[in-house]
């Protein structure tokens, strides 16, 4: 094949992938079209990898051959791993991402220097903080996460001013660079500052505060990669860059919408502590409880039941029994749906995966504006493991600081069950007062457990 | 350079107005599916990985590129694998009775 032919080739396959990817997000849009949309994306990712083996500049293929072995070996327990381990995986995927875009950003600088034009040495420096970033802050997210490091938001004095120095000396170093690309002595000052900021940025936020974050990394790591599309001139990896970026800009808007919190707040707010202070001051009346036969009988009476599931489904990983509930109530002829919170559990969308795992169809999973109409005319709703996001002081305490966030209205329904370890605040460090309203009925204990037992009393289940 | 540089500002920017209009409209229920989709297609800067791995052109670019060809596959495999998985757990009442 003559040069040109090759060249010709890599850009249709280039143009196709293009193509595909589009396809493929605009096929996720439905669970019905979704698993069109992976194989879509598959089909694309293989051509844009087998033109890419055609570049006339690889002169060798062995590494390639090698690289591209280990790791997709790599790769497979990645995807296998087990469905509440998503979220740290994600934030893993994320760290992946990014640190093969700096590693190249790297690559370029040293092979380009001292030749390096203004604008190159602008979007390699982008690259390369961007990544750099993204890099560490997933891996502390992840190791967060799956709690390897503590989840408790960390703050000091003087924390924001501390961590926004760095980065701007980042910026001052790529700057620097940019009019004096032959300085290859401060290129690693460029990778080493937004490694430690990426670092800093993860460490006063708190587990609920995830979602956002999971989100903007996403959005990080996309951007990063648009950035090498600039630097190589590849118009593949700038679609691809901006459409990754922009859905996780889309999450993280949604996710601080449903918080009701600015990005500025999420990043810089360090949510657990001011909280923390609302807590103490107040002084916790008497609830009323119930044992795992009475609430049995309770649902078993009801016409209507909502199901509310939050993180502590997933600690407990009560899912399936859970699933089991609702076919027992099912069989009984009770109605049963869930509410669920965009920021319940630690990712974007983590309930319905976890719930779908446990094989309740999806179309009884209802988001909050679909459900929030339907709760005063429910018998009874049932909180597994959620806290915040069905506060009712979200609604009218202007004091509280959850206030305005949008919530799950489930104090509206007749009956209010709550299945919870013990009184202990939730993340928020604020009291529920759901908890104290005499509708509700407080079911002290593990969420597998006692989901368990209401079951077993209900007469379904295996055992 | 210049004219290159406007021509990708352009598709960056219209491929990230497509974005928010496709990913506005994924249902709440396949978020998780989505981040891992879109992280599965952000790999695709393999492409760029392979190519400085196979030109040879330094030591040290040869390691940095092996190491990006190795972590961005990995995302393509391991990305894939888990959205698929994830999406086949998806059932309406329909389709788990039949």
């Amino acid at each position: 094949m003559t040069p040109l032919v090759t060249d010709h080739i890599i850009q249709v396959t280039y143009l196709a992938a293009t193509v595909l990817f589009i396809l493929a997000l605009k096929w996720m849009s439905a669970p019905s079209t979704a698993r069109r949309g992976v194989w879509a994306g598959e089909l694309g990712m293989a051509l844009a990898i087998g033109g890419t083996l055609f570049d006339r500049g690889i002169i060798d293929y062995h590494w390639i051959a090698i690289a591209l072995v280990v790791g997709s070996i790599i790769g497979v327990p990645l995807g296998l791993v087990h469905m509440t381990a998503v979220p740290q995986r994600t934030a893993l995927s994320h760290a992946f991402g990014a640190f093969s875009v700096a590693l190249v950003g790297t690559a370029e600088f040293y092979l380009r220097s001292p030749h390096i034009s203004h604008f190159m040495m602008s979007v390699l420096s982008m690259e390369v903080i961007l990544g750099s970033l993204t890099v560490t802050g997933s891996l502390m997210a992840a190791g967060k996460l799956q709690e390897v490091l503590p989840q408790r938001p960390i703050t000091f004095k003087g924390q924001n001013v501390v961590n926004l120095s760095i980065l701007a000396l980042a910026v001052v170093v790529a700057v620097y660079l940019v009019l004096h690309p032959e300085q290859k002595r401060l290129f690693p000052v460029l990778i080493a500052m937004p490694l430690i900021f990426g670092v800093l940025m993860i460490v006063p936020i708190g587990g609920a505060d995830m979602p956002t974050v999971i989100s903007l990394l996403n959005a990080y790591a996309g951007l990063s990669a648009a950035a090498m599309g600039f630097a190589l001139d590849s118009k593949l990896l700038i679609i691809a860059g901006a459409l990754d970026g922009s859905s996780g800009f889309i999450l993280s808007v949604i996710m601080s919408k449903a918080m009701n919190r600015s990005f500025t707040n999420v990043l810089f707010g360090a949510f657990g502590q001011i909280k923390a202070t609302a807590a103490a001051a107040h002084e916790a009346p008497a609830v009323r409880t119930a044992t795992a036969e009475e609430a049995a009988g309770i649902l078993a009476a009801a016409n209507s039941v909502i199901i509310v599931p939050g993180y502590g489904m997933a600690v407990a990983q009560a899912q399936h029994k859970v699933r089991e509930l609702y076919e027992a109530l099912n069989k009984r002829g009770v109605t049963v749906k869930f509410g669920i919170h965009p920021v319940a559990g630690r990712m974007p969308g983590h309930m319905n995966v976890l719930l779908a795992e446990a094989d309740i169809p999806y179309d009884k999973l209802l988001d909050m504006d679909a459900i929030n109409s339907e709760f005063p005319e429910t018998d009874v709703v049932l909180v597994i493991g959620a806290n915040d996001v069905t506060n009712p002081a979200a609604r009218k305490d202007h004091g509280s600081p959850i206030y305005g966030m949008p919530i799950l209205d489930v104090d509206k329904a007749r009956t209010v069950m709550v299945i919870k370890r013990s009184m202990s605040p939730g993340f928020a460090g604020i009291d529920n007062e759901l908890y104290y309203l005499p509708k509700t009925l407080m079911l002290f204990g593990d969420a597998r457990a006692f989901v368990g037992d209401i079951v077993r009393e209900l007469g379904g289940g295996q055992h | 350079m210049t004219a290159d540089l406007i021509t990708s500002l352009y598709v960056f920017l219209l491929a990230a107005f497509l974005g928010f209009e496709v990913i506005k409209r994924v249902s709440p229920l396949l978020h998780t599916p989505l981040m891992s989709l879109t992280n599965a297609l952000d790999a695709i800067a393999v492409v760029g990985a392979i190519v400085i791995l196979g030109e040879r052109k330094s030591p040290l670019s040869t390691v940095l590129g092996a190491l990006a060809v190795g972590a961005s596959i990995s995302n393509v495999v391991g990305g894939f694998l888990i959205t698929d998985r994830m999406l086949k757990m998806f059932k309406t009442t329909k389709t788990k009775k039949s």
